[in-house]
């Protein structure tokens, strides 16, 4: 992969680029879906491509391709060149320059820890019993489930090969896979759905048991729903929506947003944005964490961050061009989708840090009000200038410090900022999550949010 | 379209996975080349170019689909993905039907754009940039983007099909941000279609102003009331009402695991008998439009609502098969890696005869979605979530002061049956609907709806 990054930097620069940088991928994906106690289908696949950055003074371009000729390399380089020609002058656009230290090894042993061998070591047909496990489960737990939509595994290993002309020149390993499955309870006339997951770096640390056992806790728990009442009262997020808000608050915290005005974080730096109880890193190092690698989208190394502590915004995330532009350097920040898309200053494994009290203390602090064990339409119910956020949620009512009924068909109201700092307490078990980031996270106790039901 | 492909190697590689057996193979190969640009701080910049090439072979047996892709377009690719989608089948090997090639008319595209000189694209940036800004010193910021992408699909199975298409797509969108003392709005409209370049010949600047008008709007925006009331839904994108509450809930894979809440309800009244919706792969240059779907079917105008009572599901092969009826077009997917799943195109709500002004006169207080930033649903339990962009309360019949944070929740069977109003206006809007983690671009469109009872979720208690 290195010899092809190579060749693609090269490319650029004889097609008039000043500098370039080339990110070269390659992975084997594989992937079963089973449902009704056979396998729905299995997928195999290889996908190879180069992504590859220019600039020619002021003005950055980038293109990607899959064919990985001389010729292919040859032309894809020149697109990324002819569209730096396109783009308009940006004082900040430049390439990294190489790091000045060398990339820390993930959890201070050798990079080997983001390798499972059992990727490599399971057949097709391991992975797929694997995956009719999850869907037995699931079905075996409660006798209120009637069916599982179905029941996902899904694995990959990539090598990743980041090239540049100032320098840079790195490449890395890693595997990771997941299961899922969405089971259907039925009930008091209504079907209910719930998720059930799990993740690693092989399928052999996945526990498909525990998968389908939560996929039918959930999805049973909601039998005979109803909606609670509007008004406002104490919230517990369970860990996976908590997880989904920590997400946002990580792309909050990207300079990019930050810089362009564009997050409700914009001007807070220092200044007191939530709750002690509240406190939140990203650490793109720690050897359990999804998003986990030596070096960030554009090379340079990652590292633990202090985003949210002692209630105060400690720091912004910063990849190169958004650290030129504020004058600091990089935190190692710039994450990527892959060859087919730029690097974008992005969190990469966000970590809350756990508290004093479990579930059931968490429900006894808060007395009386409301658990939300899901959220819906986050993608569309939140301002992302603002934090002002709206989202549907469904859950159970907390009633004399206890577990009560199950609730749906309700909202929860507030905005980032003033939901940190109404926390009033943080689980203390903690679980990783993948909704839209890597995030590892307790459930959180908030003192008070709008619940809009009947 | 098919040269693509060859005959003589698309029968190659179809031999090569029926190898160990199988009921059906297919072969999907695609050629995709796009260019995105965005201006930002009046700059632009992020300016993108890709090309992708691959196909994507899958294999039917007993029950199973076997699906492997690969990058590249060579014989050998082609038939080392065959290899691998049929490495676990060990059966007697299964002979394919002779091929015929299909004449498929792909959608009309009057200026492609890879033809267009990239100045243009950036002037036309520029245009929505300044066009947003001059319509209020309070618009502080505004973010456009241009995307092209220029697909070429051919398609062939063991069924003796060779067919193709050839879509090109060009869409357009920007943000406002609008700002008054500590008060932030934003605003987003698009512009897109199954079109070229001559899709920005009528204006494309007023929907720059028509997004800087929405934050601009919002600024007055006070908090949006919470509890059930009347609301009325605004023509063209609160079409993704129906397409979210409705829609996924009668694609045929949900419906046949028992995943939709209108399982087993074909024929049954699921709405007032003045609600007729489609499904529609064909209208011309629509977003979601195109010629054949990604098996090769070719798209059509499905009628799936008829006087309130459902009347057909979106079918690809494999689900039609399954119900005994023919595929109905539908049959998506995001590329040659992904396999099909039945998925809408263009769906709408067929007008209706009521007058958007009396509909709102007739709500003593009530609330009107104008339009929306998007939702979700579970076709399972129908319950569904959308958030509003643009919202405003009605009061006595008028609609008054703009709502800022608002939410409607509920559940789609209610819901649908609520609708008590449909409006004689009508307009389609362009969207991107993920499902399976597939996005593929979809059609949504109506004219004023309203339910006679919805939850808003605000903050106002």
């Amino acid at each position: 992969m290195i010899e092809l990054a190579r060749r693609a930097v090269e490319g650029a620069v004889a097609a008039g680029a000043g500098d370039a940088e080339a990110y070269a991928s390659e992975d084997a994906e594989r992937e079963v879906r089973a449902h009704g106690g056979s396998v729905e289908s299995l997928t195999a696949a290889t996908r190879r491509g180069i992504g590859v950055r220019a600039w020619i003074g002021k003005r950055a371009g980038y293109a990607y391709g899959t064919d990985l000729s001389d010729g292919g390399i040859r032309e894809l380089a020149a697109r990324a060149a002819e569209a730096a020609r396109i783009a308009d002058e940006d004082e900040f656009a430049g390439p990294p320059e190489p790091p000045v230290r060398r990339s820390p090894e993930i959890g201070g042993e050798s990079a080997a820890e983001l390798r499972d061998p059992s990727v490599g070591e399971w057949s097709s047909r391991d992975v797929a019993a694997l995956a009719l496990r999850i869907e037995e489960a699931a079905l075996a737990a409660d006798r209120r489930v009637a069916a599982v939509e179905q029941a996902v595994y899904a694995d990959s290993a990539e090598r990743v090969a980041i090239v540049s002309s100032t320098g840079i020149e790195v490449e890395y390993e890693r595997t990771s896979c997941y299961g899922y499955t969405q089971a259907l309870a039925e009930g008091e006339g209504a079907r209910e759905t719930g998720l059930g997951f799990g993740l690693g770096r092989g399928p052999a640390a996945l526990e498909p048991a525990e998968i389908g056992r939560e996929a039918a806790a959930r999805a049973t728990q909601m039998i005979g729903a109803g909606k609670p009442p509007s008004r406002a009262c104490p919230v517990v997020l369970d860990a996976t929506v908590a997880a989904s808000f920590v997400a946002l608050i990580g792309r909050a915290l990207g300079a990019d947003a930050v810089q362009r005005g564009r997050s409700p974080f914009a001007g807070l730096a220092g200044e007191a944005v939530a709750d002690e109880a509240f406190v939140v890193h990203d650490d793109g190092l720690d050897p359990a964490g999804p998003e986990s690698s030596p070096v960030d989208g554009e090379g340079t190394p990652r590292r633990r961050l202090a985003l949210i502590e002692g209630g105060a915004l400690r720091a912004f995330l910063y990849d190169t061009y958004t650290a030129r532009r504020a004058g600091t350097s990089s935190t190692g920040s710039a994450s990527r989708g892959g060859y087919r898309s730029q690097p974008s200053v992005g969190a990469s494994n966000l970590l809350v840090a756990t508290g004093a009290l479990d579930l059931d203390g968490l429900l006894a602090e808060a007395g009386d009000g409301v658990v939300v064990t899901d959220v819906a339409g986050l993608h569309s119910g939140v301002n992302s200038v603002t934090g002002a956020f709206s989202v549907g949620a469904s859950g159970f009512a907390i009633r004399g410090g206890e577990a009560a009924e199950p609730l749906r068909e309700f909202t929860i109201a507030s905005d980032l900022v003033s939901m940190l700092k109404a926390v009033r307490a943080a689980g203390s078990v903690a679980r990783w999550v993948p909704f839209g980031g890597s995030v590892r996270t307790p459930p959180l106790l908030i003192g008070e949010m709008t619940v809009a039901g009947s | 379209m098919t040269e693509l492909i060859d005959p003589g190697v698309a029968e190659r590689v179809l031999r090569r996975a029926l190898a160990g057996g199988g009921e059906f193979a297919e072969v999907f190969c695609e050629r995709g080349a796009g260019l995105t640009l965005a201006i930002d701080e009046s700059r632009i910049e992020s300016v993108q170019s890709g090309a992708s090439a691959g196909a994507g072979v899958r294999v039917l047996s007993e029950g199973t689909t076997y699906f492997a892709h690969v990058d590249g377009l060579d014989p050998d690719d082609l038939v080392r993905a065959a290899g691998e989608a049929a490495a676990a089948l060990r059966a007697e090997s299964a002979e394919p039907r002779p091929l015929r090639a299909e004449a498929v008319e792909p959608q009309p595209i009057e200026l492609r754009p890879a033809e267009v000189a990239a100045e243009r694209k950036a002037e036309l940036l520029r245009e929505l940039d300044s066009r947003g800004r001059s319509a209020g010193p309070e618009v502080s910021e505004l973010t456009a983007s241009y995307a092209e992408v220029r697909r070429e699909v051919a398609v062939t199975n063991s069924d003796g099909l060779l067919s193709g298409d050839d879509r090109t797509r060009v869409r357009i969108g920007v943000q406002a941000v609008a700002r008054r003392e500590g008060e932030v709005q934003t605003g987003s409209e698009t512009l897109g279609g199954h079109r070229g370049f001559e899709l920005f010949e009528d204006d494309p600047g007023a929907i720059a102003e028509a997004a800087a008008g929405k934050a601009l709007t919002l600024l007055d925006a006070g908090p949006a009331p919470a509890g059930s009331m009347p609301v009325v839904i605004g023509g063209g994108f609160g079409g993704v009402l129906f397409h979210e509450m409705t829609g996924h809930g009668l694609e045929a894979d949900h419906v046949q695991k028992g995943a939709s809440v209108y399982a087993g309800r074909l024929g049954a009244q699921v709405a007032q008998p003045l609600l007729t919706a489609y499904d529609d792969g064909r209208m011309p240059n629509e977003w979601g439009s195109d010629s054949i779907d990604d098996e090769g079917t070719p798209t059509r105008q499905t009628m799936v609502i008829e006087d309130g009572r459902l009347v057909s599901f979106l079918h690809d092969r494999l689900t039609a098969a399954r119900d005994g009826v023919a595929p109905t077009g539908n049959g998506r997917r995001e590329s040659f890696r992904h396999l099909p799943v039945p998925r809408m195109t263009n769906t709408y709500i067929a007008p209706g005869d009521a007058e958007p002004e009396a509909m709102i006169a007739e709500v003593e207080k009530g609330f009107y979605a104008a339009s929306f930033a998007g939702g979700q649903v579970d076709p399972a339990t129908g319950d569904f979530v959308f958030g509003v962009s643009e919202g405003y309360l009605i009061e006595a019949g008028r609609v008054t002061r703009p709502c800022r944070g608002a939410t409607l929740i509920g559940n789609c069977l209610e819901a649908l049956l609520a609708i008590d109003a449909v409006g004689s206006d009508f307009e389609m809007k362009t969207g991107v609907c993920g499902k399976a983690g597939q996005k593929v671009p979809v059609g949504t469109g109506q004219g004023h709806v309203r339910v006679r009872a919805m939850t808003v979720g605000g903050t106002d208690v």
